[in-house]
């Protein structure tokens, strides 16, 4: 006997109203990776060459040069116990230059702990970018002519505040543009989607990057999400989104200076995802790589060399050599010598220097341990 | 001179300080034409524009993340959390983030963003509208946390705290916000952040409070006189930074203390106030100094509220515990 259950639980007929795979069916492929060099220096998409002269060419691969060398040497600074938090950038530089270089000074910088190096082509010293590594306030100290903050730590929680930097842009009527920088992790973040919704909403003139390194610390990208390109979340705010071969510097450069073309024009925000890889491991207190990505998979990405493909299609073009390259290094290593004397030279932080500055006004209970500390620190 | 209740106090706050000054801007979610579910925001729209008391999408974490950003372009954010209990949603945008600007940045950036909130307990709402979350940014350095009392102090506070150049919890009793109306100056006043107010001399005790749980003294002041007991009460008005000096200038007359507050016991303001007192003025007392607070639960579904919040009797209680001790 048919029953009503049986009626309801025993169609022979599914009768369904949607297809739960249309709407994500073939989404990747509006978000093609969008490459300008490919990985043997080849030029693979002419029309979207960047209108950059000779010298900023070289200038770009200066960056990038200088950057590893930087990345080397405070990886052996910290070794020898010279620096202290340090996040290595190597196999980055394509991402982080090149989408720096897209930027005008006036431009405000909401970076995360591993793009130390665009805070300093933004002019940050390098001396205070080491005293940052040291756990030292004055290395967070930005100069006045800098428009950045200090490197964020909390994953994703300066994308809220990039949307805010625009928005106070906006109302100033300033031709400029916030720009941030997260992870692959980070794009899992509630703050990520905020910030990404919130600029959106405003239509507010703010870059949003992800440089999608493949892992946080070990966690797999395919691990953080369905979604199959980190670009792709763009289109629930609302915003456009690109992923980018983030290992081709001319390829960033060109896609940060459309979205922030656009952005300084009123039309709103972008989010750019980088696809790249950190050689390195995630920070120099303890991680180690090879317990969560194989030798395959690194060898596979140093193929993709940022800096590699970039020589290779600078000397076609007779613009780079060895020689020059080796000025830029000796250049870096002297530099970063004089760099760390000078945070040697800079006065210890006290207990007081950071009392003095928790507010505007002391309130009386922190004067008192301000007595406090000051007569611990006399001794 | 207008008799205001308090939530009007505090809209006439934001009014002058929108008119004081165009870096001013007030946001949140349906603050705009909708006025804020309690009206805090009423008019404010229509006469300052959509440009500076705008809606923003629902998510609090953003809207404080807004505040810390708009910061670092010279404006002087006013954003609402709907509800304090909200506040979780947002806690690295304030305490991560907004408190430690000037700190992080060694001075070169600060957060002059006063975030308001209602909170309290007594009107029947769902969970996390009421708690009493005031400990937990009092815990926070960078934080300044204040809650008035009453519509005049409502109005100074609030002057003074958008005027503060570092963020300022603001945190607005939904129970006092109606309750009653009060001569409130047309212009403008401030109240000094971190000053106490005496508001009843007396000799035998002091009683320490703040929030609504000011009134709920001064009640237990007024009952306790019929047996000639003479208590003094302190409205702290900022409980960071709590003066200390009104307290122990007023214990070391009285030489007794209770301290009440509308959070739970564990690890309150009060439990803070305690150890100062004795720290402080442990010779000049009496008597141990007693707190009146919540019991150490989740604050309670609303049908439960009236007997969970402390109330005058509770005070009165503690006050003869305190002189027979």
């Amino acid at each position: 006997m048919e029953t009503i259950m049986n009626k309801i639980f025993c169609r022979k007929e599914e009768v369904t109203i949607v297809s739960f795979k249309s709407p994500l069916e073939g989404i990747e492929k509006k978000f093609e990776v969008i490459q300008i060099i490919n990985e043997k220096g080849e030029v693979v998409n002419e029309e979207a060459m960047p209108d950059l002269s000779d010298e900023e060419l070289v200038e770009l691969m200066s960056r990038m040069v200088y950057t590893r060398i930087l990345d080397q040497r405070s990886i052996a600074l910290n070794r020898q116990g010279r620096l202290g938090f340090y996040a290595p950038t190597a196999g980055q530089e394509a991402s982080q230059i090149g989408s720096h270089f897209a930027l005008e000074k006036e431009d405000f910088l909401l970076p995360a702990y591993r793009d130390v190096p665009q805070l300093i082509w933004h002019g940050l010293p390098l001396y205070q970018a080491f005293l940052f590594s040291r756990g030292h306030y004055h290395g967070n100290q930005m100069p006045e002519d800098v428009n950045a903050v200090s490197p964020q730590i909390i994953i994703g929680a300066q994308y809220i505040q990039a949307a805010g930097v625009a928005m106070g842009l906006k109302r100033r009527g300033k031709k400029n543009i916030a720009i941030t920088y997260t992870g692959d992790g980070g794009a899992s973040q509630g703050d990520f989607y905020e910030g990404i919704n919130f600029a959106g909403a405003f239509q507010v003139p703010a870059v949003f990057i992800v440089q999608n390194n493949r892992f946080a610390i070990s966690t797999p990208v395919e691990k953080q999400s369905a979604a199959k390109t980190i670009a792709q979340k763009a289109a629930a705010a609302g915003i456009p989104g690109f992923q980018v071969d983030g290992m081709d510097v001319l390829a960033v450069y060109q896609v940060v200076k459309e979205a922030r073309e656009r952005a300084v024009n009123g039309e709103g925000p972008t989010l750019i995802e980088t696809l790249t890889y950190r050689y390195g491991p995630h920070t120099m207190a303890g991680d180690d790589p090879t317990r969560y990505r194989s030798e395959d998979l690194d060898d596979e990405w140093e193929k993709k060399d940022p800096i590699i493909r970039f020589r290779i299609f600078l000397e076609n073009k007779g613009l780079w050599s060895e020689e020059k390259e080796n000025e830029v290094i000796e250049r870096a290593k002297e530099e970063i010598r004089d760099a760390i004397k000078q945070a040697d030279q800079v006065d210890k932080q006290k207990v007081t220097d950071l009392i003095s500055i928790m507010y505007e006004e002391l309130p009386s209970h922190l004067q008192e341990q301000m007595e406090e500390y000051k007569e611990k620190e006399s001794n | 001179m207008a008799q205001m209740t308090m939530i009007q106090a505090i809209t006439d706050a934001l009014r002058v300080e929108l008119e004081n000054d165009e870096n001013v801007l007030v946001f949140g979610e349906d603050v705009g034409v909708n006025g804020g579910v309690f009206r805090a925001t009423e008019g404010l729209q229509e006469q300052f524009g959509e440009d500076r008391v705008f809606d923003t999408p629902l998510a609090e974490s953003a809207i404080i993340g807004l505040a810390v950003g708009l910061s670092t372009q010279g404006f002087r954010p006013v954003p609402e959390l709907q509800f304090f209990g909200f506040v979780y949603e947002a806690m690295d945008a304030v305490v991560g983030q907004a408190a430690r600007m000037r700190y992080r940045s060694g001075g070169r950036w600060h957060a002059p963003i006063t975030i308001r909130s209602p909170f309290g307990g007594g009107v029947h709402t769902p969970e996390l509208h009421a708690d009493s979350l005031e400990g937990l940014m009092a815990q926070q350095p960078g934080l300044k946390v204040v809650i008035p009392s009453n519509p005049y102090d409502a109005k100074g506070l609030l002057i003074s705290a958008i005027r503060d150049n570092d963020p300022v919890i603001y945190l607005e009793h939904m129970k006092l916000y109606r309750s009653f109306r009060e001569e409130v100056p047309e212009e403008e006043y401030t109240v000094e952040l971190g000053k106490a107010k005496v508001k009843r001399e007396g000799t035998d005790v002091t009683l320490i409070a703040y929030g609504a749980m000011v009134h709920s003294a001064l009640k237990a002041a007024e009952e306790l006189e019929k047996e000639n007991i003479s208590a003094e009460v302190i409205d702290l008005r900022t409980v960071m930074p709590i003066d200390i000096e009104t307290i122990i200038e007023s214990v070391k007359k009285t030489n007794r203390a209770v301290v009440i507050q509308e959070a739970q016991r564990q690890a309150g303001v009060a439990s803070h106030i305690v150890a100062e007192v004795q720290e402080r003025a442990i010779l000049h007392l009496e008597s141990p100094v007693l707190r009146v607070a919540a019991p150490d639960t989740v604050y309670p579904f609303s049908e439960a509220e009236e007997v969970w919040l402390p109330n005058y009797e509770d005070i009165i209680e503690k006050v003869k515990q305190s002189i027979n001790f």
